[in-house]
Parts: C-alpha cells; structure tokens; sequence
C-alpha cells in the first residue's frame, strides 16, 4: 500500500517557474484607423488607401493607417513650409518651451507609449519602458536645451535653421529614431515631416496627439505614414530641404542617388556589422552580459549590433561555454510580459530574411547553437542563435542579418583583431573588452567606427554623437553634431 | 597550498567591470514575480533563513524565544514551514540546541572573534572547538580581513584550513565581509580564497558593517561559485546576510540565485538568507498573497 507522503524539504520543487506578468493594456486606446497628420489635425489621405499594422508576437491587426501619396505628401510639405516662416522667427527659448513641453508630455504618456512601442513593434515592454521612451524624452529635453543657445553651440558662424525637413525612419526603434529626429530639427528652427516605417506606425502617431496636446504650432511637425513610396516622394520633394534618413544600406543609396544635385543637406544612418572584440584579460562574466546585450537586445533588430563577436583565442572554451548556458535563461516570449529578455520579430519578411541568413551558415559550414526553448506558436519567432567555426568569408560574417544571431570568430593578437574587426563594408560600432585602458585607446583609434563601446555595449546618451564610416552612412545624430545637421552655418 | 601555488591563484582571478555587474543585477532586480511565483520564493526564503541574532544583549530568554519562531514562525498554520537555523553567539549554542532538538531546525554559532576577527589563530581553532562542543551543527567564520587587505592571502588561507580542520564535518560557512573589502575586484578574490581553502559556503557579512550584502557583490559571488563548480564540481553554498529586511529583497537574492547558478541551488542546503526582521515580512507578504489584504504587524509575534 502506497503511503502519502508529506512533502519533505528535499522534495520540494527546485525550479522557479515565473508566473506570468504581463503590463497592462487596458488603458490604451488604440483607434480603428488612424488619418495623416498634416497642418496640426489629422485628416483623410488623398489617396484612400489605408494598410494594417500588426502586433507581431500573436499576428492580430492593430489599426489600419493611412498610406499617403504624392499630394498628400506635397500637402505636408506645404504646411510644413508655411509653419517655418513663423517657427523659425520664434525665439530660441519659446521653441524651447515647446519642446520641453513635448518631453515632459512623453514622460507623462511613458508607459501607453511603451505598451504601444511594444504592441507594434514586438520588442520586450521592459526595453520600451526602460530605454526607448525614456531615452525619447531625453533627447526632446537635450535639444530643447540647445534651442536658445545656437550662438553658444556654434560661435561667429551664425547658425540658421534649414527650412523643411524630410525624415525617414525605420522599425525597429520608432518612437527613438523619431526623437532623434525630430528633437534637433525644431531646436535649430527647422518644421518636419516626419515618415515613420510601415510596420511601426503607431507611436508616431500618438507623438502627433502629443503635439496637439502641447499646443504645438500647426505644420511644425506632420507625420505621414506610409510605405516606400511615400518616403521616396517625400525625400524626391523639391521644397524639402534637408533629410535624413534611418535604416538600410540599399534605400540609402538609393536616397543618395536621388538627392545627389539637388542642393538637399543630407544624412544617413544605415546599416552594420560590428565586431564585439574580447580580449583575454577581460572581465569576462560582465562581457558575457555585454555579448548578450549587444546582439539579442531588441531580438538583434539593432544596426549597432554586435554581431561579429572577435574572440582571443586563448578564451574560447570559457568564454563559449559560459556564453551558451546564459543563452539558456534568456526569456524568449510575450513581450508584454514584463520578464521577457527577447520578444517577436518584428515582421514576416525579417523572420524569412533571418531564417534565409541562417540557413545559409549552416550551408557554408559554421556551427549553429541554439538553447531549447520554448516559442508561442502565433507570431513571429526566432531563437537566440550563435554560430561558432565562423569564417571572416561566410555571409553570416560580412551581411548584415538584423536578428538574434551571433557569429563567433577568433584572433590571437590585437593586430589580427583590428584588422579582422575592420574588414567589413560597415562601421557604425564596435566594442571592445580588456582591463587594460591602454589597450582600450590603442584599439578605439585604429577602429573605422563611428561608436567604440569600452567593456560596455549598446549604451546611447542624448549627449553622445552616433553614426557611421563606410556603408554605414554619414552624419551624426545626438550632441553638438546631431544639431550641427539642421544647421546653415557660416 | 603552498605560497607560489597561492600566489598564482589569486594572481589569475579574473577582474569584474563594477559598472557591468552593477547594471546586472539592477536588471535582475526588476524581475516580476507574482502570485503563485511569489509564494512558492516566499516558502522558500523561510526555509533559508539563518534567523539570527547577534548582540552584546542576547539573554537565554531572548535566544528561546526567537528558537520558537524559528520552528513555527507563524503558530496555527502548519503551511509555514520553519527556519533553516537559529544563528547565535557561541555561548548560547547550548541554549539553542537545548531549545531545537528534534525540530529539524540547525543551530548555527559564529565564531574566530566575531565580528572583526583580529585575535590569535589558536583561540579562534578554540573557539570553534567550543562552539562545536556546545552542540553547534553549523559554524560561521569571519576572515582576516586585515590580512587579507595587507595581501597577506596564505595567513587567511591557512586560517580558514585550520577552522575548516576544527569542523571536520560540520559546513563552514565563511563571511567575506565585503563591506570592508573595498572593491569587487576584492569580493572575487576572496571567494575564491576562500573555496579553495574548504568554505562549504561563502557568506557576504556580519551584519555589523554597512554597506552589509548588497545585490552586485552578490552576483560577483555566485559567479565566482559558479566557476568553482565548473571546476572542481564541488558545488558550495552562498549566503547573504544584513540589511535583507523585505520580501521583495528577498526575492531578489533568489531571483539572481536561479538566473546564476540555477535550481540545484535553490534549497537551505547551498542557500542562507542572514536576517532576523525579514521572517515578519514574509510571513505578512504570505497573508497579503493569499487573503488579498494586508493584516497589521501585531498579528505576527515580534520574535
């Protein structure tokens, strides 16, 4: 006869199995179909035509948003041109009342925004709530502070605004890219019009409901959405006079191309493929943490990704065997639950591109590894994955593949690092482990990047300039440079 | 171990970026645990506990009193399990002891001159011995921190071999007292100093320091445990003590005990909490969880 045992101490379960927590989303009001925002109110699209964004993690239609066409692009452009003659007149300080009043509104909307970021997007809420609205507001605060003192930051060149700016921005950081945007284009006295990417709509538009909640003058910021149509009309706009433009090397070139003679200022922020160099002296279980966070932060949709980890040989075996079991407690699911480390990626068309990339490293030979773990069957999903046995000629070590995956390569001096490191068509960033501050400022300068991260990865301050060499664009973003972009100077 | 052997241990501990580590368990600490996650961390953060006390004041009376808490901290609701040890001076280990038989309650006595340390080898060997005769089923060291800032590592080596003889048996549990090392770089060193000198746990403080166990020395610590194991396969127990007073800090230490060395170590065998006005919160967190309201702090019996 089988006797019921009360549960001893050491029969207890050992396993910490996290109960769902999912944010809350009952207090967001997400609207059936969503109009442009041009002028200061929102109104119908001349073309009629509406798309569907959708939430990645379960494949369920958010909204439908306008798509607008050529002359709902020269409407904006219109308005926003008509908004430059008394926005750019405007005192430094009352534009910085206003953008202050965009920040502090960002602030106080944070988490709808983030619910809403992560919603459309499928990025981890705990990444929205914690870096991408936060460090939104920030650079709307950073700027505003620049507004009144464009004499200071530029002294005897007599800094003037540019008149309209055409921006582009992608999907994978849509409520940031727009700050980025945005925030230095009114403090230097610029009007915008602003094309946010087709798949991430949504929190521009409620930054347009925040506009009007802030009083902002009409026809200083519009936003359009759309698709590549709409941002090759807007950027092709004889009246814009300066874009930028965030996202993939290709469509750069192809908005070089079409800018080139036409007098349009010009900055683009394109792709990546940066190395992650650690050497063997390095605080190894933090760059672990740093590996992680660079290339699974976002599901790897990050164009300063470290996706080339450059590993001294001599730490190979520790290194990997520590990198694969951190892989295993990495959370890969709901991204509204607020213990996800890796959420949905972000469209059908990405999962394939990835998927496409993927398989072509098993084909050239590199080793895969990826953690069991469990994916929602709804959605797009793809799991951490690190590809050791990885040659400096495979794809998976030269394109840029925009997801959760790692490719492990090795050096044995810091020569060979530099050289590995830089032999790419890119150079946005780069990281680097060691102990050694000498080594630190010995490497940073031979770097072709434009961001050298020191036992740290993926850290962004409204202060700090970022932005590329090669195909990885020009112009920077963020600072006194990201300002100096929306500026005619003498 | 001889000195050179010594020497080129300590010499190859890895650094630890404080920036990195600091980040790290700020980010653990933002885990959301709820509902059944919550209670099932609660359970086991009793079952943990080293419930201590440790002052000049501690009476017999005192020491029996908080003995009762430990073994039915919430009288009338058999659910709450008891304590992993009752924690007190050696000269009211046998008071304790008196006091636990049969309870399956532990008691624990700190010894070597706690807290500071700075006495003779010999009589903290003896004081060991008389701790242990007393009936204490678990011992609690301090190093030589003095020592072991003068870089004089074989002297806290040597000590902790001795302690560790004295034991035989009996787990050793090793406090680092972090506060007073300085740096983390510190923190890792002495752990490892520590492990390889035959600690069955590493121990972060006092309690009579501030800061006392912080999350990030905490992290730095299991990792340190973590690579032991990967090593040698021995795997020894951590434990945290001074300042943990919340559930929700609790939570915390075990959230980043599961995220760095995972379910072998969440049992009292390899994990303590050292803490004395924590086991009231719980137990209050507990009544919240499963009432949905909170009950006022006279409800749950001082000690």
């Amino acid at each position: 006869m089988a006797i019921a045992k009360r549960p001893s101490t050491e029969m207890r379960e050992r396993r910490f199995e996290y109960a769902a927590a999912p944010e809350a989303t009952d207090h967001l009001k997400i609207a059936d179909s969503y109009s442009l925002f041009i002028g200061g109110r929102f109104v119908e699209p001349h073309s009629r035509r509406r798309f569907a964004t959708v939430n990645p993690a379960t494949g369920q239609t958010l909204s439908e948003v306008a798509e607008a066409d050529d002359a709902d692009v020269d409407r904006a452009v219109t308005a926003a041109a008509d908004a430059f003659r008394s926005w750019s007149r405007l005192s430094g300080a009352k534009r910085a009342r206003h953008i202050f009043r965009l920040s502090r509104l960002m602030q106080e909307r944070a988490r709808e925004l983030a619910v809403l970021e992560t919603m459309d997007g499928g990025k981890p809420i705990k990444e929205s709530r914690d870096v991408d609205v936060p460090l939104a507001a920030a650079h709307f605060f950073y700027y505003a502070g620049w507004a009144d003192k464009l004499e200071w930051a530029f002294p005897n060149r007599r800094p003037r605004p540019l008149g309209v700016a055409g921006q582009v921005i992608p999907w994978n950081f849509p409520l940031l890219m727009l700050a980025w945007k945005i925030a230095p284009a009114l403090a230097a006295g610029n009007t915008v019009v602003l094309k946010p990417a087709e798949t991430t709509p949504l929190s521009a538009l409620a930054f347009a409901d925040i506009c009007q909640q802030a009083d902002l003058p009409p026809g200083v910021v519009n936003i359009l959405t759309g698709a590549g149509s709409t941002g090759a009309s807007l950027v092709g706009h004889p009246d814009v006079r300066k874009v930028a433009f965030t996202g993939s090397t290709e469509v750069g070139k192809e908005i070089q191309r079409a800018t080139a003679g036409s007098g349009k200022h010009l900055t683009l922020e394109l792709g990546g493929k940066a190395a992650n160099i650690v050497f063997e002296d390095a605080p190894l279980d933090q760059a672990i943490e740093g590996i992680v966070n660079g290339i699974y932060f976002n599901q790897g949709h990050v164009c300063c990704a470290g996706s080339r980890l450059l590993v001294q040989e001599s730490i190979l075996e520790p290194l990997l065997a520590k990198l694969k079991s951190r892989l295993g407690t990495l959370r890969v699911g709901d991204p509204l639950d607020k213990n996800t480390d890796v959420g949905a990626i972000n469209s059908r068309a990405q999962l394939e591109k990835i998927e496409g990339l993927v398989n072509s490293g098993i084909e050239e030979g590199a080793e895969i590894y990826q953690p069991a773990c469990d994916l929602p069957e709804r959605g797009y999903w793809f799991r951490p994955t690190i590809f050791t046995n990885v040659a400096q000629s495979y794809r998976i070590a030269r394109e840029e593949i925009f997801g959760p995956v790692l490719s492990v390569l090795t050096f044995r001096t810091p020569d060979e690092a530099v050289e590995k490191a830089n032999n790419t068509p890119y150079g946005l960033s780069a990281g680097v482990w060691t102990d050694k501050g000498s080594r630190i400022l010995w490497l940073a300068e031979r770097m072709r990047a434009g961001v050298v991260w020191a036992n740290t990865f993926n850290r962004f301050d409204p202060t700090s300039p970022f932005g590329g060499y090669k195909e990885s664009g020009f112009g920077r973003e963020g600072g006194l440079h990201g300002l100096a972009a929306y500026v005619e100077l003498d | 171990m001889s000195l050179t052997h010594l020497g080129s241990l300590m010499r190859g501990v890895r650094s630890v970026d404080q920036v990195g580590v600091e980040e790290r368990a700020a980010a653990l600490a933002k885990r959301s645990i709820k509902k059944a996650s919550k209670l099932w961390a609660l359970d086991l953060a009793i079952r943990c506990i080293d419930l201590t006390t440790l002052e000049g004041a501690d009476t017999p009376g005192k020491v029996t009193a908080l003995c009762a808490k430990g073994v039915r901290p919430q009288p009338g609701d058999a659910s709450i399990p008891s304590v992993a040890a009752i924690c007190v001076y050696p000269s009211l280990v046998a008071t304790a002891v008196a006091h636990l038989r049969g309870s399956g309650v532990r008691v624990a006595s700190v010894a070597t001159a706690f807290p500071s340390g700075q006495s003779f080898t010999s009589i903290k060997v003896a004081e060991t011995r008389e701790a242990l005769a007393a009936g204490a089923d678990e011992i609690d060291m301090v190093i030589d921190r003095g020592a072991f800032l003068s870089g004089d590592y074989q002297r806290v080596y040597d000590e902790i071999g001795s302690v560790k003889e004295a034991c035989g048996s009996t787990p050793l549990k090793v406090i680092l007292e972090t506060g007073e090392l300085g740096t983390y770089d510190n923190v890792r060193r002495a752990s490892i100093l520590a492990m390889a000198a035959g600690a069955d746990f590493i121990k972060t403080s006092t309690g009579k320091i501030t800061p006392a166990a912080t999350l990030p020395v905490s992290v730095v610590m299991m990792e340190c445990i973590r690579d032991f194991s990967r090593e040698t396969g021995k795997q020894i127990g951590f434990k945290p003590a001074g300042g943990i007073r919340t559930s929700k800090q609790a939570i915390a230490y075990l959230v980043v005990l599961y995220e760095t060395l995972g379910p072998d170590w969440m049992t009292p065998e390899r994990f303590r909490l050292g803490a004395s006005s924590l086991l009231n919160d719980i137990l209050m967190q507990i009544q919240k969880e499963r009432s949905g309201a909170y009950q006022g702090a006279d409800y749950f019996s001082v000690d």
